[in-house]
């Protein structure tokens, strides 16, 4: 690959919570403010801007990325925004990496941002434009039956039970008791706990699920060259990916994710990856539900089908096992502000890799770390390689 | 970075004070009314839906019938060869028992959305749709179902022509 | 039967639907101090940033040239000029509007943006540019917090809206 090579150098988030008071263009604001600051720039080393945003319906404002600008620091530059769905937090991986490595722009300010608590009376409703208007929506869904539907099948297709999957929701909700931006850390819930949760769209029980939430997350890009004078800990994007699979959701193989293996063989490729689960020494895939880091850590090719629930039980997935999944506690302990979550995700690797997690550290010295959302109508998989090695 | 850092910003706001009046709010709702034109596919389909008849489209190129039709194929790019008129009768795929609506309120009684495979379609495409006529801790997925439809003076060009799936067995 | 992609005006078919968006906003940390103002106080505050030498109306949390935080808060107003202003005949609807409704952007004194209102005691023939004007606050008791706090602009001097 001919491009230039791309790293991290500076990360900011606000915390997750419920209601925040801040607008949307303020908590854009302390994030990108946040992580400029960490790496002593200002809005004049700014080349571009990237902007990652999901649905305008939650604000009920069009073009949610120009109505962020100013709170992304994009005033008078160059900004583009990207969306996909719950995707998207990952998806501006690939998306500032391509504006620095096609040699546009030296420094970029990427920012996620969500506010889901203006809509009135429950983001949920927001939500019901992902069913098709003339085929699904007469049948009155709700966003719930998706995520239900495809939970069952996974479960049913390899045999896994509810109490294989709640320890998904008890790792990382103990993880983000460690996260000072978390809104659901909690350090002593328990398996019982979740399955004694109410159930709402069974197999869905309300502990399975990550709540709507406020927040925002921003990180710096450069270029070689530059990324090493603001640095001397820049984090290199070593491999990125992105795959859509059919927006036909009763069509696909709802048991695994397509679209997440063909991003994460892009990445792979791209990073040079040949053993993934030797390679990536850290995980951050996708959990809005606590079944989806097993759905995920499959298509990623992390585990053989079916069998992520064993990994989560060894405590391979641990903060302390051999692979890391979701140390930053996830969108299940964090929050799930839809785009800003994938965005921690990638800052979280960041942080890591620089062994500037805190408590949340992983232990030893972790060079590779994958971050990777989906969402969309329940059809994108976005993937990002981060790494201390400088790419070849 | 986060260990350097003392507090990170975003306030929390609560329903009380802003119901209190404690914080300023304002309401707004906006109105997007739409005619969404069926198409041509969709079009068909609901013409169908209204004789009674589920109709699939065929790729001869990529072997593939499928439901809900679509005028080309995304997977070759090419137009649809066919309409195909498919039997309503199919195979749960997968199912769920919902106990809130759409906007987060509790019901007794769960609906039962579905995922159904229907016969004729290949590889196996399923439309979704609603499960009836079964006791909900009865459903399983693998279990043969068959359309309810309204009676034909009541049917308008719809999926909700259809009311329901409920068991079927063959024969 | 195969597609037709022939079709004719009587064959087209169309579903009909809406989306309902139902929103309630907060104003965040700056909105709140703006509007509490214009509520209880039936003032018009702005932030200044003194690195850029500007004045945002409505106060704004922070810069958005520099990205400094602007503390600095200072009233403006309740005068101003108009800097554009247009005349609409038409409702949302596309209903004829009777009398037509004058909008204008006012700079007001002190602030370097400009604020979109509606502008009224002047004939639309005499809605000029340059024309100085002043915000006319409805009485405390129907004031909520809300950019309709202030019942219009009119022309300095002139009683009724």
């Amino acid at each position: 690959m001919s491009m230039r090579r791309v790293a991290v150098v500076g990360a900011g988030m606000t915390r997750f919570v419920r209601r925040a008071m801040e607008t949307p263009k303020e908590l854009a604001w302390h994030a990108a403010r946040m992580a400029l600051d960490s790496c002593g720039l200002t809005l004049k080393d700014v080349g571009g801007v990237c902007i990652g945003s999901a649905p305008d319906a939650f604000d009920g404002v069009h073009m949610k990325g120009e109505y962020l600008s100013d709170g992304s620091g994009a005033w008078g530059k160059p900004v583009m925004r990207s969306y996909v769905g719950g995707g998207t937090g990952v998806f501006l991986g690939p998306h500032g990496w391509y504006h620095v490595a096609s040699g546009l722009f030296d420094v970029v300010l990427v920012v996620a941002e969500e506010k889901m608590s203006s809509f009135h009376p429950h983001a949920q409703a927001a939500f019901l434009t992902i069913f098709d208007h003339t085929t699904e929506r007469p049948l009155e869904p709700n966003l719930l039956w998706i995520f239900a539907l495809e939970m069952n099948r996974y479960m049913q297709t390899y045999g896994i039970s509810k109490r294989d999957i709640a320890q998904v929701a008890v790792k990382n909700k103990r993880n983000a008791a460690d996260h000072p931006c978390a809104m659901l850390g909690e350090a002593s819930i328990t398996v019982e706990d979740v399955l004694n949760s109410e159930v709402l769209a069974w197999p869905v029980q309300r502990l399975d699920v990550s709540p709507v939430s406020d927040g925002a997350v921003a990180i710096v890009m450069a270029a070689e060259g530059v990324a090493e004078r603001i640095t001397d800990r820049p984090v290199w994007v070593q491999g990125v990916g992105w795959n859509l699979d059919t927006a036909y959701w009763t069509n696909r193989d709802l048991a695994y994710p397509e679209y997440v293996e063909r991003a994460a063989r892009m990445a792979y490729e791209m990073a040079g990856v040949r053993e993934p689960r030797k390679e990536i020494h850290i995980v951050e895939p996708y959990d809005p539900f606590d079944y989806k880091e097993l759905h995920h850590l499959e298509g990623l090719l992390l585990a053989d089908r079916g069998k992520a629930p064993e990994l989560t039980a060894q405590g391979v997935t641990g903060r302390g096992g051999a692979m890391p999944v979701c140390p930053s506690g996830g969108l299940l302990g964090v929050g799930n502000p839809i785009a800003a979550a994938g965005l921690m995700k990638v800052a979280e690797l960041f942080w890591q890799l620089r062994g500037e997690a805190g408590a949340r550290q992983v232990p030893g010295t972790p060079e590779r770390g994958l971050a990777q959302a989906w969402g969309d109508l329940m059809q994108v998989g976005t993937v990002t390689i981060l790494g201390t090695q400088r790419p070849a | 970075m986060t260990q350097r850092i003392a507090s990170y910003p975003g306030t929390t706001l609560s329903e009380e004070q802003i119901e209190q009046g404690r914080v300023l709010s304002v309401h707004d709702r906006l109105r997007a009314d739409y005619t969404w034109d069926a198409g041509l596919a969709i079009g068909l389909y609901l013409d169908g839906l209204k004789a009674g008849v589920i109709l699939g489209v065929r790729c001869a190129r990529c072997d593939r019938t499928v439901v809900p039709p679509r005028a080309f194929c995304e997977q070759c790019f090419a137009p649809m060869d066919a309409f195909v008129p498919l039997a309503d009768v199919g195979i749960v795929n997968t199912f769920s028992l919902c106990y809130v609506t759409w906007d987060v309120k509790r019901i007794a009684e769960p609906l039962i959305p579905a995922v159904i495979d229907l016969d004729g379609t290949s590889p196996p495409a399923g439309i979704m749709h609603l499960l009836g006529g079964i006791a909900p801790d009865r459903v399983h997925i693998g279990m043969r179902v068959r359309a309810v439809w309204k009676p034909a003076r009541a049917r308008q060009g719809a999926i909700t022509d259809i009311r329901y799936f409920k068991p079927h067995r063959r024969g | 039967m195969p597609l037709d992609p022939t079709l004719h005006a009587d064959d087209l078919q169309a579903w009909y639907g809406s989306m309902p968006v139902t929103s309630r906003y907060t104003y965040g940390p700056a909105g709140e101090r703006f509007f509490r103002a214009m509520k209880d106080e039936a003032r018009i505050l702005g932030t200044r940033c003194g690195r850029c030498s500007l004045t945002y109306v409505p106060g704004r949390l922070f810069c958005e040239r520099c990205f400094d935080e602007l503390t600095d808060w200072i009233e403006v107003g309740p005068s101003g000029t108009i800097e554009a202003v247009t005349v609409a005949y038409l409702a949302l609807d596309g209903t004829l509007l009777d009398p037509p409704v004058l909008m204008a952007l006012v700079r007001l004194d002190g602030a370097d943006t400009v604020m979109y209102h509606r502008l009224g005691g002047v004939a639309a023939s005499d809605a000029k540019i340059g024309l100085r004007v002043e915000a006319a606050f409805r009485p405390s008791e129907d004031r909520t917090g809300s950019i309709l706090d202030i019942a219009g602009f009119r022309p300095l001097g002139v009683n009724e809206t």
